[in-house]
């Protein structure tokens, strides 16, 4: 099998070095919302990408680990780092009788069903307030003041799940969960216990994502049930960050992650400041309106992008890389 | 004890009996052929034997174990291997990755996998295309892919179901070739074929089948003589 590409190494080299460099609080938050979004990215892509058990409803793991997080500081008064322990363990232990109640279901059901166990997750912690703190929320005191460690830490996590990631790829999980995406009953016949693999493939997805939330909880210091259980900003995000990197591939969620945190701070800014420079400069209402619309149009431009994505890069840009070198470069042979 | 045997298998679907009392022995090593007009049962008892589904009744009893319901993945275990009429590439992988896939089933680590695959992959006879996507294989391909994929998990016992149909003249020799070879190596064969040619050359006895229910037995000349397989197949005339 291939090796790990030197892109990747020397991406991470650069994430690396780079606060050194940069150690601008503005950078260094959006980077660590990319680095989060790489880990729940290739997360989903474990379960749906390359076992093909696609779920709408991420979010209940990634809630379940922030919540884990913050309740063991509301409740145990122990710091919300020991989340980081239990937050994926406990998204885990979630998932598990998920799967095995719902993993019969094939296809759009299954999908459907993650989306109600999302749905659930969230009304239960909104209903549950003497417990979590309902819509209140949870409110903790971040442990660093500055981002640095925050940024080193979610480094560390999002290049130690890349690579668990890769190795689980590569060995017989990665070739038991391909199988199971392309044919069920072809693997049942080559003695691959469908099922069985199917919430091997949950359990590690779930994990990850658990653990992306308990990390979120301690760097941002405040959750609550709208927020983490999220359907748009988290459940559908995770669908389109690894769509747009490239469904089944290892650093597919990567490339989508920070495009999508990108386009998504891009238009949050109203593309960093440029109509308000604009509008204090010329004076005029209409840069300021503008900016406004900008502001809302995010989602509308994801959807945008996705419809393209699908329609000229089925298997997103990774995974369609050759063809898009190919376009850009003119005749040069795909490698 | 019989090597293999199905006993008095019955499968209802809703009202409909598709298999209704089909009982037949395999001896260890043989090639058993299994004819039968279409729509008569054929492929229903090969899905209640690799556990696709389990029977309403009867037996099916693998070197003395009792395996109805089993599920198919613990059957393929038990060394019982099955190809598919309805092929099932896993499109987009390699031939190679189709087949490592299959060789998991006996061993652990990726390079014995690769091993064993690339071993099977030669004795098939895929070498040439075993970098090409399965999806991207011809007909007669994917029927090779779905026997090298079968023959990956080392079966005792192998379940061809129709692997000939759709091939040419050639193809169908390479076939029979193949079939014959897999016998040689000690692996014994159930095979459900329509084409006489090939069923009749390869097959030491042969069972037949008849909306659901066994009605004859043999060798190949003597189920070709046997009026109710004539009557099932030519009609009434000619029996």
């Amino acid at each position: 099998m291939k090796k790990t590409p030197v892109a990747a190494i020397v991406a991470v080299a650069a994430l690396a070095l780079l606060p050194l460099v940069l150690a601008d609080n503005y950078f260094l938050h959006l980077l660590i919302l990319f680095l989060i979004w790489v880990i729940i990215g290739s997360s989903w892509n474990i379960m749906a990408g390359y076992t093909g058990q696609v779920s709408f409803g991420h979010a209940a793991f990634f809630g379940t680990g922030a919540y884990t997080a913050g309740l063991f500081v509301m409740h145990g008064g122990f710091s919300a780092w020991w989340g980081m322990a239990f937050g994926g363990v406990a998204a885990m232990l979630l998932g598990l009788p998920f799967g095995a109640i719902c993993f019969p279901l094939r296809g759009a059901y299954f999908a459907l069903a993650s989306l109600a166990l999302n749905l659930i997750l969230m009304h239960l912690a909104t209903i549950a307030e003497r417990f979590t703190g309902g819509m209140q929320g949870i409110m903790i005191m971040p442990t660093f003041v500055s981002k640095v460690p925050y940024y080193y830490i979610t480094l560390g996590m999002a290049v130690a799940t890349l690579v668990v990631v890769q190795s689980i790829i590569r060995s017989k999980w990665g070739y038991y969960f391909v199988s199971i995406r392309e044919d069920q009953d072809a693997a049942e016949s080559l003695g691959i216990d469908t099922n069985r693999y199917k919430n091997v493939s949950l359990a590690v997805s779930a994990f990850f994502t658990g653990t992306a939330g308990a990390l979120y909880m301690n760097y941002m210091g405040f959750i609550d049930p709208h927020v983490v259980f999220s359907l748009h900003d988290y459940s559908v995000m995770a669908i389109l960050v690894a769509i747009v990197g490239g469904v089944g591939t290892i650093y597919g969620p990567a490339v989508g992650a920070f495009i999508m945190v990108g386009l998504q701070e891009l238009f949050r800014s109203g593309f960093f400041g440029l109509f308000k420079y604009l509008g204090d400069r010329t004076g005029s209402e209409t840069f300021t309106q503008v900016m406004e619309v900008v502001q809302h149009a995010h989602v509308l431009v994801f959807g945008i992008l996705v419809v393209v994505v699908i329609l000229f890069l089925p298997n997103g840009i990774v995974g369609d890389w050759g063809k898009i070198r190919k376009s850009v470069f003119g005749s040069k042979p795909a490698a | 004890m019989a090597y293999f045997k199905v006993e008095n298998l019955v499968k209802y679907f809703g009202g409909l009996a598709a298999v209704n009392g089909v009982s037949f022995e395999v001896q260890k090593g043989e090639i058993f052929g299994i004819i039968g007009p279409n729509g008569c049962g054929k492929t229903t008892t090969f899905n209640m034997i690799s556990g696709v589904f389990p029977p309403t009744s009867g037996k099916v009893i693998y070197q003395g174990r009792e395996i109805q319901g089993m599920k198919s993945h613990k059957i393929c275990h038990l060394g019982v291997g099955r190809t598919f009429q309805v092929v099932k590439p896993l499109g987009r992988m390699s031939v190679l990755d189709n087949v490592t896939a299959a060789a998991f089933s006996r061993v652990n680590t990726i390079r014995e996998a690769k091993e064993v695959a690339e071993k099977t992959i030669a004795f098939c006879g895929l070498a040439p295309v075993k970098d090409v996507l399965a999806k991207a294989l011809p007909i007669a391909g994917r029927k090779r892919l779905e026997i090298t994929r079968a023959m990956a998990t080392q079966p005792d016992l192998l379940l061809l179901d129709e692997t000939a149909a759709g091939l040419n003249p050639t193809e169908l020799l390479e076939a029979i070739e193949l079939i014959r070879k897999i016998r040689g190596n000690g692996t014994t064969v159930i095979i459900i074929e329509h084409i006489m040619h090939l069923i009749m050359t390869l097959s030491d006895r042969i069972h037949a089948i008849n909306f659901g229910q066994s009605v004859a037995e043999g060798t190949p000349e003597e189920v070709a003589a046997n009026p109710q397989v004539i009557e099932a197949y030519l009609g009434k005339d000619y029996a």
